[in-house]
């Protein structure tokens, strides 16, 4: 009895133990609390407009006449059946229950979106001042947000008004509405990139697949102006010109400049951007896991203990 | 409850109140002295694990609630808020997420229990019966849940699973625009799926507490299956099963925890992560994986029923499938009387417990079914198990009931357990 007692309250002083050393290595936040940085009303602005195109339903590739009216609309999770698509796994720095992002891979591949992806596809998940996860200093980020313009307003007079971007500013959309968006892109809507790593299958090797796989179409395919023949888009045929070419960013870490480089450093820069907190939540399942773990192996003395009268 | 014989308490602060009220009498008798049969297996554990589960939903959910937004433009924006600025919210959203996948995988873990040891027999019919409705409960709640993000799949999910009861004959339409509250999956559906999937819970709590109830007035069932017949038989609930339910709770939590931490979007969808456009249909709708089987039961039905060779139709294919799928459960409402065998443990029930093998079998192969495109294989695949499905109830087991001879029960738990430990013992020697 007495050495049931103890291995009891022993399974108590681990789970207090255990529940101490996990509120010391959180910050000092209180649960389900805001931080003060977090603009409830920017996270609304998501432009995804119900459009009423009808012939949007289904979007299916596969007939190349049919394709350039079906953009990928507010990046719906397409539909192009048909044609096969290849789609390999890589090897990241983040796999594993371990894995953590390289951060100056994602520094490179925040450039490259700025200087290239940016030009067409949006990202309005994401403020300037998360970008303080990627390494940069407070100093960096307000510079990377006062070069881009932020229309503001109204102000005192009713007018709208342009001014220097803040790092409490949500990245900038290059277009101001879908329509605009797929005026520019023949009919076809470049989505929002803030979720898109978690919104296809493969993820970052998705991504990386999709602009590393880039082809000319078979011989006995002919394709419309505006559509490109990719190997990893289901149905191969993608509204979506090839957007890198090698050394068309220049990096200044010394980092290959080439098309493969370039298309890793922007994949893991998107899965970044779909899942911020992922180290975080890695670095907290361990925790959980191995107290819970111990927990069990004492639990499971106490069961044999408080058993051992009956068998 | 009330008057009942009252336990003394040493502590004058618990008696105090115990003469008042006495929770503490009731506690001790329910959870302390409770008598429990000596020979569970850990097969028992997944009741309280259930029971875990439901007030880590609760909880989890309430503190979402605080943040999310219920409305068409804003839903979808307000849970990537919670994953993104709320302190802490990506993990309360993955544990309520991955919760409720796992509530899923101890309550079927709990219903498969009660059928292979017949926990439904006499006297538990009640019992087993308040077991399913809060299974549908769970069912509606979790399908409601699944909505409010305001995904693709879950906007499209509840767009099929809502037209369903369209094929109800004559009021079918009105069920319809009641569940929508208007002519499409709006806003006004989210409102009401929010405020609905909010109040279940507490509503399957309170069904929970009816259904413990019921289990302490017939107590609980066990591996063998026969009656417990004095002390000799059974064992305090405190501290043997206490300990030993909250040691297979832990395990099973290494399992949830692994999961929520380290493949939080294992049992989701991408899709799951694209905002609902009413306008874009996806190429492939797929509920989660819970309702796979039932999913895969609607969609076996493929034809209509009615007089062969005339044009007239009783049953169109829809109605039919959505008579399958509520056919399928309902069916374990009946159960108790669709198995009338005196014998309850599968264990001594050696044709019982090949049919149900083969049910379980079945049922997993539907829900790999359900996550199919509807086509070649899959639809016959999917009828084969559906006619195994509605056989095993409706014509194997009234049979088995009538003809299977049972093998010989031992005469109490206690001997059959000095028996297997004398075994045992002899084995390590
Ligand atoms: C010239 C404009 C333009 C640029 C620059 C551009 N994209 Fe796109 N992107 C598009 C369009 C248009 C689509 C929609 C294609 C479709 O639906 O067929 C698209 C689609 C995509 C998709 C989704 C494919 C799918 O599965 O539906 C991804 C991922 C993507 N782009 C990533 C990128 C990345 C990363 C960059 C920067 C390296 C980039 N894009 C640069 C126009 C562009
Ligand atoms: C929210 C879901 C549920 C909770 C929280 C819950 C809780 C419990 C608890 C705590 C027990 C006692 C411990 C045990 O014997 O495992 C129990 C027993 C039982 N439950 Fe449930 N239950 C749930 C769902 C169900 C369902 C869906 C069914 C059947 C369809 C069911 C059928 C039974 C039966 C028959 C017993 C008696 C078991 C026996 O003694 O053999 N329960 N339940």
């Amino acid at each position: 009895m007495v050495r049931t007692r103890f291995l009891l309250s022993a399974a108590f002083a681990v789970m207090i133990a255990g529940s101490q050393a996990f509120a010391a290595q959180s910050e000092p936040q209180v649960l389900g609390g805001t931080p003060e940085q977090a603009e409830p009303a920017a996270m609304e602005k998501e432009a995804a407009p119900a459009e009423s195109a009808a012939a949007e339903i289904p979007h299916e590739a596969a007939a190349p006449a049919a394709a350039a009216e079906h953009g990928a609309e507010a990046g719906g999770a397409a539909s192009h059946s048909g044609g096969h698509s290849v789609i390999a796994e890589q090897s990241w720095s983040f796999d594993g229950i371990f894995g953590t992002y390289d951060r100056a891979a994602l520094q490179r591949g925040f450039q490259v979106y700025k200087e290239v992806c940016s030009a067409c596809h949006s990202m309005s998940r994401l403020a300037y001042r998360n970008l303080a996860d990627l390494g940069y200093t407070e100093a960096e980020i307000k510079a990377i947000a006062a070069d881009v313009s932020i229309t503001d307003g109204p102000n005192d007079e009713g007018e709208m008004f342009d001014r220097p971007g803040r790092p409490s500013d949500h990245f900038r959309a290059p277009y101001v509405n879908i329509q605009a968006a797929k005026y520019a892109n023949n009919g076809a809507f470049p989505p929002d990139l803030s979720l898109i790593a978690k919104a296809r299958h493969g993820g970052a090797d998705y991504i990386y697949a999709i602009l590393t796989g880039y082809e000319e179409p078979p011989a006995n395919r002919e394709l419309l102006p505006g559509q490109y023949w990719n190997k990893a888009m289901n149905g191969n045929v993608l509204a979506m010109p090839a957007p890198l070419n090698a050394g068309q960013v220049a990096y200044g870490d010394g980092t290959d400049q080439s098309v493969d480089q370039y298309a890793r450093d922007v994949a893991q820069f998107l899965t970044w951007a779909a899942e911020p907190h992922m180290e975080v939540r890695k670095r907290t399942g361990v925790k959980v896991f191995l107290f819970l773990l111990v927990f069990t192996g004492v639990l499971y003395a106490a069961k044999r203990k408080v058993w051992s009268k009956v068998h | 409850m009330g008057s009942g014989h009252r336990a003394t308490f040493k502590n004058p602060v618990v008696n105090w109140i115990d003469e008042r009220l006495p929770i503490f009498t009731l506690m001790q008798k329910e959870y302390g002295t409770f008598p429990t049969p000596k020979n569970f297996n850990y097969f028992w554990s997944f009741g309280g694990i259930a029971m875990t589960m439901l007030i880590l939903m609760i909880v989890t959910g309430i503190f979402l609630a605080m943040h999310y937004t219920p409305h068409a433009s804003m839903a979808f924006g307000s849970v990537e808020h919670i994953m993104r600025d709320v302190n802490w919210g990506w993990m309360l959203r993955y544990l309520h997420m991955n919760g409720a996948s796992f509530f899923f995988i101890a309550v079927y873990i709990h219903i498969f229990r009660g059928m292979y040891y017949g926990s439904y027999k006499k006297p538990r019919e009640l019992l087993w019966i308040l077991g399913v409705i809060i299974f549908l409960l769970m069912m509606a709640t979790a399908f409601m849940g699944y909505t409010l993000p305001w995904s693709q799949m879950g906007g499209w999910a509840a767009t099929v699973i809502t037209n369903l009861f369209s094929a109800i004959p004559v009021v079918g339409d009105s069920i319809v625009a009641l569940l929508w509250g208007g002519f499409s999956v709006d806003n006004p559906t989210l409102n009401r799926f929010f405020a609905l999937h909010y109040l279940m819970p507490f509503v399957i709590f309170a069904v929970v507490f009816i259904h413990v109830w019921a289990l302490h007035i017939s107590g609980s069932n066990n591996p063998l299956g026969i009656d417990v017949k004095g002390p000799q038989d059974t064992l305090p609930f405190n501290p043997y099963y206490t300990i030993k339910d909250t040691f297979g709770l832990a395990v099973f939590m290494l399992a949830y925890v692994a999961v929520t931490f380290f493949f939080p979007n294992m049992l989701s969808h991408p899709d799951h992560y694209v905002q609902y456009d009413p306008m874009v249909t996806p190429a492939h709708i797929v509920p989660e994986w819970y309702f796979l089987p039932f999913y895969a039961i609607l969609r076996a039905i493929t034809f209509d029923i009615g007089i062969p060779f005339t044009d007239i139709v009783f049953i169109p294919a829809k109605l039919g499938g959505v008579i399958a799928m509520f056919g399928s459960i309902a069916l374990l409402l009946v159960l108790p009387w669709l198995d009338t065998h005196p014998v309850r443990s599968a264990r001594f029930r050696p044709l019982y417990r090949q049919f149900l093998l083969l049910l379980v079998a079945s049922v997993v192969v539907l829900g790999y079914v359900g996550a199919q495109l509807p086509e070649g294989i899959w639809v016959i695949l999917g009828q084969v198990c559906t006619a195994y499905y509605f056989g095993f109830f409706l014509i194997i087991l009234p049979i088995l009931s009538r003809k299977e001879v049972a093998k010989p029960l031992p005469h109490s738990i206690n001997e059959a357990v000095l028996k297997e430990q004398s075994l045992k013992a002899e084995a390590s020697v």
